[in-house]
């Protein structure tokens, strides 16, 4: 690792400018994690034209803010309106909420934070040691290597997800096909055009993140805006003793390891995580029972694992340049219009995006920290504002802003026409992640393949004999038929997986 | 015949409950309590919860009302709710309390407190909050 430029990242970070951009962008985060419906997804596509005007390592700080921000935020709802503000803090709300009626809410908070506050740190340290190493082993990749660890990124996010396996591989393949609309970069021929000239480019990225993310989600809120209405929740004594920090330390260390293992997995990112580490810890203690009744470890291992993978799940961005989950493909798609290519040769080429970014956490979390147990109030008065008053204004902003990126109307029915897309696959259980991340890596997944293809003068074994290329490939077809084992496999675990749905619902 | 108490935790919602109160005492009568939340919002300052609503019963009782609270949403109108509460009990009475709004306020925000004068068929009293 180069120090050197590890050090010259604090430089980068501390400028006015960049910590400004990362203050606003852990308090939009932080505002967007409090209100249910709105993820740190749609709110990255919303802002996405605003980073054209601003500079890059500016942008992704911010963007990057919002992403680790928000799973700070989704605790406070879960802990005292039982609402998850995120799908990460889902898990968060068993034991969160029963601490929040013993009139504990504070001492959730409080443990909340300081473990997201770790489990972040921790990640970071992680993080900074890892991407370096990962990005000069990745410097060996060719076009082979690439086009087989997009593969792997695309199956392992339509697999490894929570939810419908069938319909994220639907909503996958959908993304596939709308990759390859326009012209097609090696012979120039024109595909899915329809001789409109807007189409011959391609679609591009921001307006299909705009609309799927952007206005789905909006619509989506909107018809659910007759849900129950909560009185205020008073909150008190933030501070946990030492008792509740000495019972939630291991589970918070654990909480972390967890959390960065599985955020650097392709598809495996902070809600697995959360979910993973809530079951390991309840088949920790001595005591289950305890669990689901106000467990202090309940909420610290949900907390520290959510927050590490958001900061772990940056490591194949930066360092492969393949996104892990949706809200990184978001990430991708702004380093994009940066003119900033993510992959291996990031650390050397740009080391003060780089470890900027990187350090930018350590400060985004310290941060987050400070504000997050004195504002608790005022972030949970933003409830109040009803939907009705919301989505009018997010819409109004996304669509002026995809108006602005290139002053052409026809961004805008982009937006709206996968706006409607991105509603109606909500509403029939198909997750938009799975498509924006396909859509991405699918003209990777494209181009590799074919320049592979010419190197290997037309000889698709080469993908096989190349050591890394091959591994990789091994791994896509274990991924493939691991379900079929386990189908094969079904009766015996039965009783397994319905503690595991348990937990899981 | 009952009375009904237009309630927010509020200065003004204090008053009228504690009037409203009286009034059901001196007229030997039961009080529905109404706490209505704005529907949509996820939370409503003016919505109370159970513990609350609890104490605002245990008030009552001891003035020798027996009192119930309705806590049924509104949209954009809360006459509705109101209406509805007198037609269930047959009120003989509504207690609702009045805050100061500017011409300008009244102007753009409206008032429920005019429209509930205006469109509710029983005899309404208005109270305004304890000066000083």
């Amino acid at each position: 690792m180069d120090f050197n430029a590890f050090l010259n990242g604090f430089d980068v970070v501390l400028e006015p400018q960049n910590l400004w951009y990362c203050l606003l962008g852990v308090v939009i985060g932080m505002l967007i994690g409090v209100l249910p419906g709105l993820g740190p997804a749609a709110t990255i596509a919303i802002l996405l034209p605003i980073t054209y005007t601003v500079d890059s390592i500016s942008a992704i700080i911010m963007l990057a803010g919002i992403f680790y921000g928000a799973q700070y935020g989704g605790t406070i709802t879960s802990v005292l309106l039982r609402l998850p503000g995120e799908a990460s803090s889902v898990v968060t709300v068993f034991d969160g909420f029963a601490l929040a009626k013993q009139g504990r809410a504070g001492t959730a908070l409080g443990i909340a934070a300081i473990g997201s506050f770790i489990g972040g740190t921790v990640s970071i340290i992680g993080l900074s040691l890892l991407a370096p190493a990962v990005a000069s082993f990745a410097l060996d990749f060719g076009p082979a290597e690439y086009a087989a660890l997009a593969l792997l990124g695309v199956l392992l996010v339509s697999t490894v997800g929570s939810g419908n396996r069938t319909k994220a591989l639907i909503a996958a393949a959908f993304g596939l096909l709308l990759a390859t609309v326009g012209r097609d970069t090696f012979t120039g021929a024109e595909r899915f055009t329809f001789d409109s000239l807007n189409l011959t480019d391609g679609l591009d990225f921001v307006p299909i993140a705009m609309g799927l993310f952007g206005v789905g989600e909006i619509l989506y809120n909107l018809e659910e805006r007759h849900g129950k209405v909560h009185a205020p929740a008073p909150v008190a004594n933030v501070w946990p003793s030492r008792k509740d920090l000495r019972q939630s330390s291991g589970a918070i260390a654990r909480g972390s390891g967890i959390g960065f293992g599985l955020g650097v997995l392709p598809g495996g990112g902070t809600v697995l995580s959360s979910l993973v580490a809530y079951a390991v810890e309840k088949r920790r203690s001595k005591t289950p029972e305890r669990f689901g009744r106000g467990a202090v470890e309940g909420v610290a291992a949900p907390e520290s694992a959510n927050n590490a993978a958001a900061t772990s799940s940056f490591v194949p961005l930066l360092t492969l340049g393949i996104p892990a989950n949706a809200t990184m493909a978001l990430l991708f798609g702004a380093l994009l219009i940066q003119g900033v290519q993510p992959g291996p040769q990031l650390v050397d080429q740009n080391p003060d995006l780089f470890w900027g970014v990187i350090n930018s956490m350590y400060i985004g979390n310290l941060l987050l920290l400070v504000m997050s147990i004195p504002l608790v109030g005022v972030f949970v008065r933003i409830l109040r504002v009803r939907p009705a008053i919301l989505a009018p204004i997010t819409a109004l902003i996304t669509l002026l802003g995809a108006y602005t990126i290139n002053n052409q109307v026809f961004d805008v029915v982009l937006v709206i026409v996968f706006g409607a897309v991105g509603y109606l696959m909500k509403k029939l259980g198909f997750e938009p992640g799975p498509l924006v991340l396909a859509f991405v890596l699918g003209s990777m997944i494209e181009g590799e393949t074919r320049r592979a293809l010419r190197i290997f003068e037309g000889d698709p074994t080469g993908f096989l004999t190349r050591p890394i290329s091959g591994t990789i490939l091994a791994i896509v077809v274990a991924v493939i038929l691991y379900p079929l084992f386990r189908r094969l496999l079904g009766r015996r675990t039965r009783e397994t997986d319905d503690t595991r749905e348990a937990v899981h619902s | 015949m009952t009375v009904v108490i237009g309630y927010l935790p509020s200065k003004q919602g204090e008053a009228a409950l504690s009037h409203g109160i009286a009034e059901a005492a001196a007229r030997r009568t039961g009080a529905v309590i109404v706490n209505s939340p704005r529907r949509g919002a996820t939370v409503d300052a003016g919505l109370i919860d159970g513990e609350a609503s609890a104490t605002l019963v245990a008030r009552a009782a001891a003035s020798g009302v027996r009192a119930t609270v309705d806590q049924a949403p509104h949209g954009s109108d809360i006459v509705g709710v109101f209406a509805s509460a007198v037609e269930r009990t047959g009120a003989e009475l509504v207690v609702i309390g009045l805050r100061h709004r500017t011409p300008v306020g009244k102007l753009v925000m409206g008032s429920d407190a005019q429209r509930l004068l205006l469109e509710l068929d029983v005899p309404i009293l208005a109270v305004k909050e304890p000066r000083g």
